[in-house]
């Protein structure tokens, strides 16, 4: 990062910001085609030449809650006219929305469902992993612990585990126990999985805590609890939520367990939308607007995250 | 007791009153370890012995034990060592890819910039993704009538993933594009921490760029690049969810797929087992090595 000095550094400089700029478009046009895909009207999804410039309807994500059948002839205009938007936008698209016969409610596709699921999931999964992990990090931080590279390594490496490998013997107990597909069963999974990470990078930031803190306080009076509570806690809190937000991510994300461990009751999003493909209606707009919606919390993440991907990437080996 | 008291004498006042350090470390790591065990290391126990037999979970028969015969047959099926095969050709691959993509962005935005953070951050964007869900949309893009990357490469109705050939640098494609921002953000730490007055020395000597990259930037940002060519190794090697998504392709199958069909749709449970344990032994390997790295970086 030397000054820039002769002419030919200058225009060296200049094509190199040219490269990154064409870098970032390419690296940035599949997340752009999925999200524009989830914003067309079925018959522009799969033109040639592809559909830049379109009308944006949210008729994707209206068909993505419901479950729909083709219409066999033209809707009449009275009920056309009494539907919601959403079902408006359906009917534009020559199909109707199922209803249940005796109560007529709107019958959801299933997606909503798996949507909270991923939820419920991730969030408690993430909780448990997080709490867990800043007790086990903190013992480790300021507590000698027989065999502690040992135990750290052993740690590590229960999150390298492929998780196939794991699922083989976990879905035999988890059928012999009633386990399987339910959300105790993948929370646990997720847990275990996270937990590893949570205690690596969670024992980086709590390292860097000044012993001198909590030492003051117990000359002071404090017990070891109060003083871990009351001083180590808020200072590690950036840490924490830094660390809750790549375990929610990780947790979120997870395809493989999910796609083992769950059928129906406590399936998460990510088994689900690959499922929709070849299904009877399946359509590429109502696919991406899935994967859109599933995405939009981990961009937003992500740039919360941006000052901590580093150290959490390297298990908190490397910090900025 | 006393060699976990640091600082504290066991009877000092703090010490005597509410939990002692030695009730409190205990009550801090032994839930978590307690918990790894019984989640991770029972599991892999119960599934070694399962290892030794012919046990099928679709059936209600007993298990049998047949001792070795699981590892002999797996060892010697040659369709085993072709998914070994296509997992080692997928992994040199999508890790090759990586570390020139990721590296050369990483010498790319070495240098002072307009809007650098925010273009290092919507960079990284793809790694955060799910790989389900990215495998998804990929399918989308590779479509050979209709997908953006045959028409924006003028490639008429090339068939990315129905071609046998073409199928597994598809797969490892993705890959590249997921994680070589990955190793972009490795790089650029790197990149940054090339003390600046070894290029100044250099710049004093009259060293050509050649000489200076070969001789100063990649030796000290070897040990940083090393970490993420482990971790991206092993990474690779577990590959399963965007590979499973994209392609049928027996020429794309991996191991991490060969080893999820044998158990889980053919329910030759016994066998998988002792397949996964084979994995197993490749991924404590590499784990091993990589951990090693990682403490070395931390160390400096």
């Amino acid at each position: 990062m030397a000054e820039i000095k002769t002419k030919g550094e200058m225009l060296f400089n200049r094509g190199a910001i040219l490269a990154v700029v064409v870098a970032l478009i390419i690296m940035l046009t599949p997340i752009y085609w999925i999200a524009a895909t989830s914003f067309k009207a079925r018959n522009l999804a799969t033109t040639i030449p592809p559909t830049v410039v379109f009308e944006p309807t949210l008729a994707p994500f209206a068909k993505l809650f419901t479950k729909r059948s083709q219409l066999r002839e033209p809707v009449a205009p009275e009920v056309y006219e009494a539907a919601p938007w959403w079902e408006k936008l359906i009917y534009d698209g020559g199909e109707q929305v199922v209803r249940n016969k005796k109560t007529n409610e709107p019958t959801s596709s299933g997606f909503g469902n798996r949507y909270m699921n991923s939820l419920i999931v991730s969030i408690i999964s993430t909780f448990l992993a997080v709490s867990m992990g800043t007790l086990t990090a903190y013992g480790f931080s300021r507590f000698r612990v027989p065999g502690e590279q040992d135990w750290l390594f052993f740690i590590l490496s229960t999150r390298m585990l492929p998780p196939v490998v794991v699922a083989i013997p976990m879905f035999l107990m988890y059928r012999a126990v009633g386990l399987h597909d339910t959300h105790i069963g993948l929370i646990i999974l997720y847990t275990a999985f996270n937990l590893s990470f949570a205690v690596w990078i969670m024992k980086g930031f709590i390292d860097e805590i000044p012993r001198e803190y909590e030492e003051a306080a117990l000359v002071d009076g404090y017990t070891r609890m109060e003083a871990f509570f009351k001083i180590v806690l808020p200072e590690a809190l950036t840490g924490i939520a830094a660390t809750a937000v790549f375990c929610f991510i990780t947790a979120w994300n997870e395809y493989a367990f999910a796609l083992m461990m769950t059928s129906k009751n406590a399936q998460t999003a990510p088994p689900y939308i690959p499922s929709q493909v070849g299904s009877g209606l399946s359509d590429w707009t109502v696919i991406a607007s899935g994967a859109f919606l599933f995405l939009v919390p981990v961009a937003i993440f992500t740039f919360l995250l941006r000052n901590h991907l580093l150290r959490g990437m390297s298990f908190g080996a490397i910090r900025k | 007791m006393a060699d976990v008291m640091t600082r504290l004498e066991p009877n000092s006042r703090a010490a005597a009153r509410g939990l002692s350090d030695l009730s409190i470390r205990n009550l801090f790591i032994i839930p978590t370890i307690t918990f790894l065990i019984v989640f991770n290391v029972f599991p892999l126990i119960y599934s070694l012995y399962t290892g030794f037999t012919d046990y099928r979970a679709s059936t209600t028969a007993p298990a049998n034990w047949v001792g070795l015969a699981n590892f002999r047959e797996l060892l010697s099926d040659p369709f085993i060592w072709r998914n070994f095969t296509i997992t080692a050709k997928y992994v040199v691959i999508s890790v090759t890819g990586q570390v020139i993509v990721g590296f050369g962005l990483a010498m790319l935005l070495n240098r002072p910039m307009a809007l650098k953070g925010l273009i290092t951050t919507l960079l990284m964007l793809p790694m955060m993704l799910s790989p389900a869900v990215v495998g998804l949309f990929w399918k989308l893009l590779y479509d050979p009538s209709f997908g953006i990357i045959n028409y924006f490469l003028g490639l008429g109705k090339f068939e990315w993933l129905a071609d046998p050939q073409m199928a597994l640098w598809a797969v490892a494609m993705v890959d590249i594009w997921m994680w070589s921002p990955f190793v972009m953000l490795l790089s650029l730490a790197g990149l940054s921490a090339v003390p600046k007055h070894l290029y100044e020395a250099a710049e004093i000597d009259r060293a050509g760029p050649f000489y200076t990259f070969f001789r100063i930037t990649l030796p000290l940002v070897a040990p940083i690049l090393m970490i993420a060519i482990i971790f991206r190794t092993m990474e690779a090697f577990k590959t399963f969810d965007h590979a499973y998504i994209l392609s049928s392709q027996p020429t794309t199958e991996l191991i991490a797929i060969r080893l999820y069909k044998m158990a889980f749709l053919e329910w030759q449970t016994g066998l998988s087992s002792a397949f996964a344990y084979i994995v197993l032994i490749v991924v404590v390997a590499i784990t091993n090595i990589y951990v090693k790295y990682l403490n070395k970086a931390k160390a400096r």
